[in-house]
């Protein structure tokens, strides 16, 4: 059983770097502005993300059908496609098409659902190398770290961090600036492109029409990743699917500008298959498409939306919650208010039971969703779960119960006001409130609690009322 | 920002006062009288009234908050408009009051109910085209718009309008004005800290301002800044949109 991921505690740890919050708050300022460019660019982009959602959600309500079209498109065309009920397989099919073609080596661009399903683990326990060729992800793997955002996995380092780490483990200068960082990166990387067997990507997008994967990076690593390795294996969920090729028109402009702001990626690749006597490309061309519960989230009308997500990253920017914790503090692979859906979704509700709360509901995400998807909702829907398994505290049950009795009539309402009088008299006498008992105590660490008034509205009103001529 | 919505000017309204504003806060329900007063509508109190529901909602509690809907929806009912002195609590009834009783008895009269609740810039400005209230403020004023206004009921540009003209207001406007001030309810009990962290942001983007007062719509928000404020023994102070409206000039 995974261990309960305590998103309270770790955000006390994440706040007190105070390091990691001004990495945080400058990358995110930055990451706004060019959303809000990217966005303000394109006066249709409103409409765009529209029709971004209605395609997506039909996919999603015939995600059978699409699928199977996916698959016959891509066989015939002499690719293969594998079905994963989770994680587990998926590895053990990719490991198992690893074997089959004597691979020592693999390659890798940026991929979450690889992340999902620790794929890096399965191949390295059966001896085979595996290197990230995304520059954030390769930093992440030569540190032993973890991604900490959908787009920018080390958006919680800064340069010198990476310049450290690059001085001990490729030798440049400790203080070297990016140029020469990403020089040093790409040297080491072009060796690993030129000698791995196998080319292991995830997808950004399954075109059912053309049986083709779509690939959006800005590094070219990608590009290298699918064509100098003689075997390619996309590794993806199923909701990745859309209808259509021309959809990618709708598609690539709202999750390019929602991502980084651009016009577009400096790369899109549409991979339809291995090589049929063309100079390059892999001479073999696998799919594997996952599950790991994925059919149960659509079998849930409620919840289904979650699925519609392209992975990139704008509600992470937009979150204020995000801003100050960063990605780590999720405790999983999914960060932020997509993260705090789909975490608990894909884990579970004991795993990952602080999770669903861990929003003001400010509704910042909703704002710059490419696919609208209504996540403050979802997050409620998931809170409504986590009451109905038995996953509250009987402290919180009992207070929202109690509560919510006390509020159904008016004269509890009073009876509830006039005993709080009491208690607030009894226990802060006239002053401030500075202090609040057991769980409420956070509260009061900075800022005092508001007091009673010694008289409320409906009093007053009441008074009011008996003057003549004030009210008819 | 002209555009009203296509209703009819009520004469009469009931007062949804909102159990923050009659427990903690009735100087706010009271302005929120006065305002409406002023501008010739005729305000009624239903002392049925209770509270929207929203901390339960918000917590996962949908039995209990569709136990309050219920109340909520047959206590305003009979009334021709409805307006509180809250962007979150209206945008509770409005937004999710309908899902919430959807397949109930009560379905339609929530649905009308949710359309004819308003919060009180937006129904002075929308409903009502009023944009000048005669009240009069000498000093610096920002806004700090609730997340609810502004993102759950749009209306975040009502309460900036009146406020920009009040008599005597320097309006000096937030940085981030859509950032959320880490309130959020139970939220800010059980992530203290990120709270914390959120409202720190939020005063320090105030503090850069210069302003002496910061004007909200909400008495939620208006809480947590002002019991950060008042814990610093900052000279700023907070005040509610009816509030600031309601002052006459002298």
């Amino acid at each position: 059983m995974r261990e309960p991921i305590r998103f309270a505690e770790r955000s006390v740890q994440a706040l007190e770097d105070a390091r990691l919050r001004e990495v945080l708050r400058r990358a995110m300022e930055d990451l706004r502005r060019k959303w809000s460019r990217g966005a303000s660019e394109l006066p249709y982009f409103g409409v765009l993300r529209d029709q971004a959602k209605q395609i997506k959600a039909h996919t999603l309500l015939h995600l059978d059908a699409y699928l199977e079209q996916l698959e016959a498109r891509i066989t015939a065309r002499g690719g293969v496609v594998h079905w994963a009920r989770n994680g587990e397989e998926a590895c053990r099919l990719v490991v198992g098409i690893c074997q089959e073609v004597g691979a020592r080596r693999v390659v890798k661009s940026k991929s979450m659902v690889t992340e999902e399903i620790e794929l890096n683990r399965a191949l390295e326990r059966a001896g085979i190398q595996v290197i990230e060729t995304d520059l954030g992800e390769f930093v992440v793997q030569l540190d032993g770290d973890r991604p900490s955002h959908l787009i920018a996995p080390i958006i919680h380092k800064r340069r010198e961090d990476v310049a450290e780490l690059f001085s001990r483990h490729l030798g440049t200068p400790v203080d070297a600036p990016v140029e020469v960082l990403t020089r040093a990166a790409r040297s080491h990387l072009r060796q690993a492109f030129l000698t791995a067997e196998v080319g292991v990507t995830g997808a950004n997008f399954l075109v059912a029409e053309t049986g083709s994967v779509v690939l959006v990076e800005n590094e070219g690593n990608a590009r290298l990743v699918t064509t100098l390795p003689r075997v390619h294996i996309a590794v993806t969920g199923i909701e990745k699917v859309i209808p259509r090729l021309q959809d990618l028109a709708v598609f690539l402009p709202v999750l390019v500008r929602s991502a980084t702001g651009q016009k577009l990626s400096s790369y899109v690749s549409v991979l339809s298959g291995p090589r049929r006597g063309e100079p390059n490309g892999p001479e073999a061309f696998h799919l594997v498409l996952i599950d790991n519960r994925r059919t149960e989230i659509l079998r849930d009308p409620e919840l289904r939306e979650a699925l519609q997500c392209l992975r990139c990253g704008a509600c992470l920017n937009a979150c204020p919650v995000y801003e100050r914790v960063g990605g780590h503090t999720y405790g999983w692979v999914y960060a932020g208010p997509i993260g705090a859906v789909i975490t608990p979704l894909l884990l579970g509700p004991k795993a990952s039971f602080e999770l669903p709360y861990a929003s003001t509901l400010c509704g910042a995400c909703r704002e710059v969703c490419p696919v609208r998807i209504d996540i403050p909702r979802l997050l409620v829907s998931l809170r409504e779960r986590m009451v109905a398994s038995g996953s509250v505290t009987p402290l919180e049950r009992w207070l929202m119960r109690g509560l919510g009795w006390a509020l159904q009539s008016s004269v509890r309402y009073r009876w509830a006001s006039r005993l709080g009088r009491i208690v607030q008299s009894l226990m802060w006498g006239e002053g401030p409130i500075r202090w609040l008992p057991g769980p409420l105590r956070s509260w009061t660490r900075k800022r005092d609690f508001p007091r009673l008034a010694p008289q409320t509205f409906r009093e007053r009103w009441r008074k009011r009322s008996w003057t003549p001529g004030q009210r008819s | 920002m002209d555009q009203t919505w296509q209703v009819e000017r009520p004469a009469r309204v009931a007062l949804f006062v909102t159990c923050l504003v009659d427990q903690f806060f009735p100087e706010v329900g009271e302005a929120t009288v006065k305002v409406l007063e002023r501008v010739g509508v005729q305000v009624e109190f239903p002392e049925e009234q209770t509270c929207c529901g929203q901390v339960l909602l918000n917590d996962g509690f949908r039995e209990e908050a569709a136990a309050l809907a219920r109340h909520f929806v047959e206590v305003f009912e009979p009334y021709e408009a409805v307006v509180a002195p809250s962007g979150s609590c209206v945008a509770a009834v409005r937004e999710f009051y309908p899902q919430l009783l959807r397949g109930t008895a009560l379905e339609g009269q929530t649905q009308q109910v949710a359309h004819r609740t308003y919060e009180l810039g937006e129904f002075l400005v929308r409903v009502l085209g009023v944009t000048r209230l005669g009240a009069r403020l000498c000093g610096r004023v920002t806004y700090h718009p609730s997340c609810h206004l502004l993102r759950g009921l749009g209306t975040g540009a009502c309460a900036e309008r009146l406020i920009r003209n009040v008599e005597g207001v320097e309006f000096v406007p937030l940085r981030r004005p859509e950032a959320c001030c880490g309130f959020g309810g139970i939220f800010s009990v059980k992530f203290g800290a990120v709270s914390e962290a959120m409202l720190e942001d939020k005063l320090a983007d105030l503090g850069a301002t210069g302003a002496d007062v910061v004007v909200g719509t909400d008495v939620s928000c208006l809480m947590h800044l002002r019991g950060a404020l008042q814990r610093r023994a900052s000279p700023v102070r907070t005040l509610h949109l009816a509030e600031l409206l309601a002052m006459e000039s002298e």
